[in-house]
């Protein structure tokens, strides 16, 4: 009897089919080629359309430009400083945004009496305050890393909210009912069932470190990717422009690959829609 | 006994016209091991009974008791099941099933195997390592049994626990739970809105009216085989029964209406 139930129960397991694999394969190959002809486009339509170095140069002129960067304007340690405070703002504005995202999630009446204001600072332009903290903290690394913390909190904060706002209330109930105190609700049931969304909004998070620590370059300094890019230009050094912007890109990538990575990791118990 | 009501009323706040009454004057009483349910047509308050029982919210008016004691607020003596499994998706099923010890500082070992035994009784050996999302529903109603009796409560609560499952899964798992609830000596209040469910599961049928829903008859199943529904199933009396039930609903005279 209890065996048939057992029987009846389990799921089919359907075996990995090869298509699959060759679709993939397909995607990595057209994905390729699509990389091949932009480079290639790169590197020779310029010069047939008879467009200057000074505003679109070549590949190869962006390599050489990359390779005289590192070799005399000191490209590495810019990088790494660039690096070094979008992860380090990354990580205070998303901590931040967490801790007040899940304050606010626990205490309607204040959600309620803070959100306009959250609305406000939400919606207003934070790059536009980089000036102003240059105003107010000098020419130093404080104005860009307050850029990023508050470019990276709202995403986070706005994540974690809404997130609170649906956590099912029949398992707060269960919880409850089984007598744990409001702090182990928290831990054991609120904060795992907003997982997914703080991971969202950390991915969006990621993307916008970037921009805050480039802007607060840009404005103000003499280090970083952000400011090569503000001394490239002065110079009509275009290759430059472009050097430090692939890097930039590549640190934003690189970052929410491994946010993506983690992700994959914590939430492993949430079933793909693709095996 | 185990449980008792004592002319609660309930009514609740609304936005638009000022309260609402959700139960009114019911009185019943559960003795120690029954299996009574609680039939009523929707919006009678069913549910409203259920979580005063379980504490989460007290009556307006009245009182009430389990194991004589007044219930002032979530108690351990109670475990409650609902028709959503409420398994928590980031755990496997036997820490799952260990979730309600977690507050009464069992020790971590000891919560492991009482996990484990119940596991045995709702027979889901060899899937205490799978995620919720690896069962089906029927499996994961069960992995919630074995939680709510993990704790060892004196009384469970079942709220519609079977209306998501197709309909012979919901036979099976309706024989399951009467098999290790009858094996386990528990107190049960199913709350449910089949009727043959009510008949096949029960001791005593409360049948409750329209909203504000009061207590309106109470039918004793003088039948064999309540561990085993699907003996008790082929019975031929189970239909006058349901249709008792039935024209006390007065479900008929809405059909004709």
């Amino acid at each position: 009897m209890t065996h048939a139930v057992q029987q009846t129960d389990r799921r089919v397991r359907v075996p990995p089919i090869n298509p699959a694999a060759i679709e993939r394969r397909l995607q990595a190959g057209v994905s390729l080629t699509i990389l091949t002809l932009l480079l290639l486009a790169w590197q020779f339509l310029p010069p047939l359309l008879d467009i200057p170095r000074y505003i679109i140069p070549t590949l190869s002129q962006c390599l050489s430009e990359l390779a005289r960067m590192f070799a005399s304007e000191g490209l590495v340690g810019h990088t790494l400083s660039t690096a070094v405070y979008t992860v380090i703002g990354f990580l205070i504005g998303s901590a931040l945004g967490a801790a007040i995202g899940y304050l606010l999630g626990m205490s309607p009446f204040w959600e309620k009496v803070l959100s306009p204001y959250i609305l406000g600072l939400q919606i207003a332009p934070k790059v536009a305050f980089a000036p102003l903290f240059i105003m107010w903290f000098g020419y130093n690394a404080m104005p860009k890393l307050l850029v990023t913390v508050l470019i990276v909190f709202f995403p986070v904060l706005v994540n974690v909210l809404q997130a609170m706002r649906t956590v099912d209330r029949d398992l707060v109930n269960l919880a409850r009912a089984y007598s744990l105190n409001r702090w182990q609700i928290f831990r054991k049931v609120e904060m795992p069932s907003t997982l997914p969304n703080l991971m969202a909004g950390l991915r969006i998070a990621s993307t916008l470190a970037v921009i805050g620590v480039t802007v607060g370059e840009l404005v103000g300094g003499s280090t970083g990717l952000g400011y090569l890019i503000a001394y490239g230009g002065g110079q009509a050094n275009a290759a430059m422009v472009f050097n430090a912007i692939i890097l930039l890109t590549l640190i934003g990538f690189v970052l929410y690959l491994v946010l993506e990575r983690i992700e994959t990791r914590a939430l492993h118990y949430i079933p793909k829609a693709h095996g | 006994m185990a449980l008792e009501f004592r002319q609660v009323s309930k009514r609740f706040p609304t936005v638009t016209r000022g309260e609402v009454t959700a139960v009114s004057g019911v009185s019943f009483v559960v003795n120690e091991g029954e299996f009574v349910s609680v039939v009523g047509p929707s919006g009678c308050g069913k549910s409203t009974i259920l979580s005063m029982t379980a504490g989460l919210y007290s009556p307006s008016e009245g009182e009430v008791l389990v194991s004589g004691e007044p219930v002032n607020g979530p108690n351990p003596h109670v475990g409650f099941m609902l028709q959503k499994d409420l398994l928590l998706p980031w755990r496997d099923i036997v820490s799952n099933v260990e979730f309600g010890l977690e507050s009464r500082g069992v020790e971590k070992a000891a919560r492991r195997r009482r996990a484990m035994e119940e596991l045995a009784h709702c027979h889901l050996e060899g899937f205490e390592h799978q995620y919720p999302y690896q069962l089906s529903g029927g499996m994961r109603q069960r992995a919630a049994l074995a939680r709510t009796l993990a704790i060892d409560p004196e009384i469970i609560l079942l709220d519609e626990p079977f209306s998501a499952l197709d309909a012979q899964t919901k036979l099976l798992i309706q024989n399951s739970f009467a098999k290790v609830i009858a094996e386990q000596r528990k107190t049960t209040l199913l709350i449910t809105h089949d009727l043959a469910e009510a008949v096949l599961m029960s001791d005593r049928i409360l049948v409750l009216s329209e909203r504000p829903g009061t207590v309106i008859s109470e039918i004793r199943v003088d039948l064999p085989h309540r561990d085993e529904p699907l003996k008790r199933r082929k019975m031929k009396e189970v239909a006058g029964y349901a249709a008792q039930i039935f024209a006390l609903l007065k479900l008929e005279e809405k059909a004709n209406a």
